[in-house]
């Protein structure tokens, strides 16, 4: 084990221990902390299994040339739409999109392509701006969505462009 | 939510009876990436867990409703980046906010930075994309969401 692993394994197991300690004991600071984490958890774990499982499902049945032609790098302007489009059924958070995002870099998607992916599936999944008007209004929304996708794309190719001329790669085997 | 559960459902049953071999390895590569990101999820989880807990949303009301109108935006897109909270308590809670006089601006910056800013994601973000990435990703989401604040807040006369 690296020095890093060591230190992150110690400070969980530090927080474990803490956890069960304030609530055998009734300290309510921890016992507060852990009834967040057990609230963040269920919410998480009600979408990652299905979100893997369709991930699991993109990796054996879509075919690398289809990914490549549709958000590659010949992909053009269409590539950034089907991006948002896709950010928009995207269900959960950013942390569904990262491994999503992932594997359409691994099957040939272009850097600003998934990186307006990411940026796109933050502000723009549908159910959520829904939920947001309901709340905020339609104008409010609307605003939102029309400033913010232009922008996200300009700075995802700006980011994309920038990365590349570093040589950046995205390690293999996540 | 359901219709997450029906789309994996069919997806998976429609994969299985064309071809089995490929549904279950797709379930094995699932399984794989899942266990092998876990460990971030839960580094996620506990800095949540903590933060959340530091700045609990009685505080977020008090600093997105007090004083100047652009120190409220920027201490609205400071909480924003540093919490973390799923839709279903994120908009009722700037629903109440604005009810109570809250501008449109504020909460703009405080819902977009929510959703775009991701400190606390940050150890799952860096597991696929590097550190470099992340951070450079996180810092334009920041300007990104305080272009929108300033536009909200024009376009519903709150400034100029």
């Amino acid at each position: 084990m690296r020095r890093t692993d060591i230190l992150k394994t110690a400070s969980i197991s530090a927080y474990v221990i803490f956890i069960l300690f304030s609530f055998a004991v009734g300290f309510a600071p921890g016992r507060e902390i852990g009834r967040i984490f057990k609230t963040f958890s269920v919410d998480m774990f009600r979408v990652l299994p299905c979100a893997f499982i369709l991930i699991g499902l993109f990796e054996v049945w879509v075919k690398k040339e289809t990914v490549e032609k549709h958000f590659g790098e010949r992909s053009g302007l269409r590539g950034y739409l089907w991006a948002v489009l896709l950010a928009g059924t995207t269900v959960g958070g950013l942390y569904v999109a990262f491994p999503v995002a992932y594997s359409l870099y691994n099957k040939g998607a272009k850097l600003s392509v998934i990186f307006t992916y990411v940026g796109a599936s933050a502000i723009c999944r549908v159910p959520m701006t829904i939920f947001e008007a309901s709340f905020l209004g339609m104008k409010f929304s609307l605003i939102r969505l029309f400033v913010s996708i232009p922008l996200v794309i300009l700075s995802s190719i700006w980011l994309g462009n920038y990365l590349e001329k570093r040589g950046y790669r995205i390690l293999p085997g996540k | 939510m359901y219709f997450l559960y029906v789309v994996t459902g069919l997806a998976v049953l429609v994969s299985f009876i064309v071809d089995y071999r490929k549904t279950f390895r797709a379930f094995e590569i699932a399984v794989k990436k899942f266990v092998k990101i876990l460990p971030a999820f839960l580094t996620m989880l506990v800095l949540v867990s903590i933060v959340l807990f530091l700045v609990p949303d009685r505080v977020i009301s008090e600093y997105l409703g007090t004083g100047n109108k652009f120190i409220a935006v920027l201490f609205a897109s400071f909480f924003g980046s540093i919490t973390l909270m799923p839709g279903f308590i994120a908009f009722p809670l700037s629903g109440i906010l604005l009810k109570k006089g809250v501008l449109y601006m504020v909460l703009s910056a405080f819902t977009t930075t929510l959703m775009m800013v991701g400190i606390l994601t940050y150890p799952i973000e860096k597991a696929y994309f590097g550190t470099r990435a992340t951070i450079i990703r996180n810092m334009l989401s920041l300007a990104i969401a305080l272009v929108v604040a300033l536009m909200t807040g024009i376009f519903f006369r709150e400034i100029f």
